[in-house]
């Protein structure tokens, strides 16, 4: 026996490459331009709370941009960069060379240099202070950027399982091998 | 309490929420994808942990 067709939901994206590029800047932007509210909320609490945390225990010194030289290429801000917005600054203070962020030591990169021999240089002293709070708030800003990878896609190619719905209670007692046990005819 | 794995706490809930949100659509379906995928990982991370606590109490 066939099943009458269901008529298929659509969910509308809207500007998909739009809602994309909204999604990587803030966190959750993409899916409130798409009307998807609840979900917005989810990702912007969640992501954006994860990088502000990973900031904070981090004294705002984990999230910055540098590559030059090899040996303290900043590999974990590719990572970050995937946060967007918050983490944009940090490429603005490497590009500009700057030593100060709005008169804060955020996003500013760390002096590798030496001053002299057997004098701490700015990293060292960061790691010294921050301790294991340096790789915990870069841990923390890294996964903030990978889960907003997963939100971009979301935002431009829609939920991963498609538009399933939860059926309900009574519909999912009476799946189909229940039903057919329930029509077969009793012997007795 | 003094311990590093309170920070996994708002890790877990974080990467649980939010890969259960870009699989569905239904919330209903989200916070219970998101139930599942926080045990698993809890569990995961239990058992890696007690693997490493072993291992290292034989190392010392």
């Amino acid at each position: 026996m066939t099943r009458p067709t269901e008529p298929q939901e659509t969910l509308d994206l809207k500007d998909r490459i739009f809602a994309g590029m909204l999604a990587w800047l803030i966190p959750g932007a993409g899916h409130f331009y798409q009307g998807r509210h609840a979900k917005a909320t989810i990702f912007c609490v969640c992501i954006l709370g994860l990088f502000v945390f990973g900031m904070v225990i981090g004294d705002g010194r984990v999230v910055y941009a540098q590559w030059q030289p090899a040996k303290y290429r900043r590999w974990p801000f590719l990572c970050q960069v995937g946060c967007g917005g918050p983490s944009l600054p940090a490429l603005v203070t490497s590009y500009r060379n700057a030593d100060s962020f709005f008169n804060s030591e955020m996003y500013v990169v760390p002096d590798w240099r030496n001053p002299g021999q057997d004098l701490p240089s700015d990293l060292d002293k960061l790691h010294n202070s921050l301790n294991r709070r340096f790789e915990m708030g870069t841990v923390y800003t890294m996964i903030a950027g990978l889960l907003n990878i997963l939100v971009i896609y979301d935002a431009v190619a829609g939920p991963a399982y498609g538009l399933q719905r939860r059926k309900p209670r009574d519909e999912e007692d009476k799946s189909p091998k229940k039903q057919d046990a329930e029509d077969k005819p009793k012997d007795e | 309490m003094q311990n590093d794995l309170w920070y996994a706490i708002p890790l877990i809930l974080s990467v649980s929420l939010v890969y259960a949100a870009t699989r569905h659509e239904d919330m209903n379906l989200i916070w219970r994808h998101a139930i599942r995928a926080g045990l698993w990982i809890t569990g995961l991370m239990t058992l890696i942990l007690a693997v490493l606590f072993v291992v290292t109490m034989y190392l010392v």
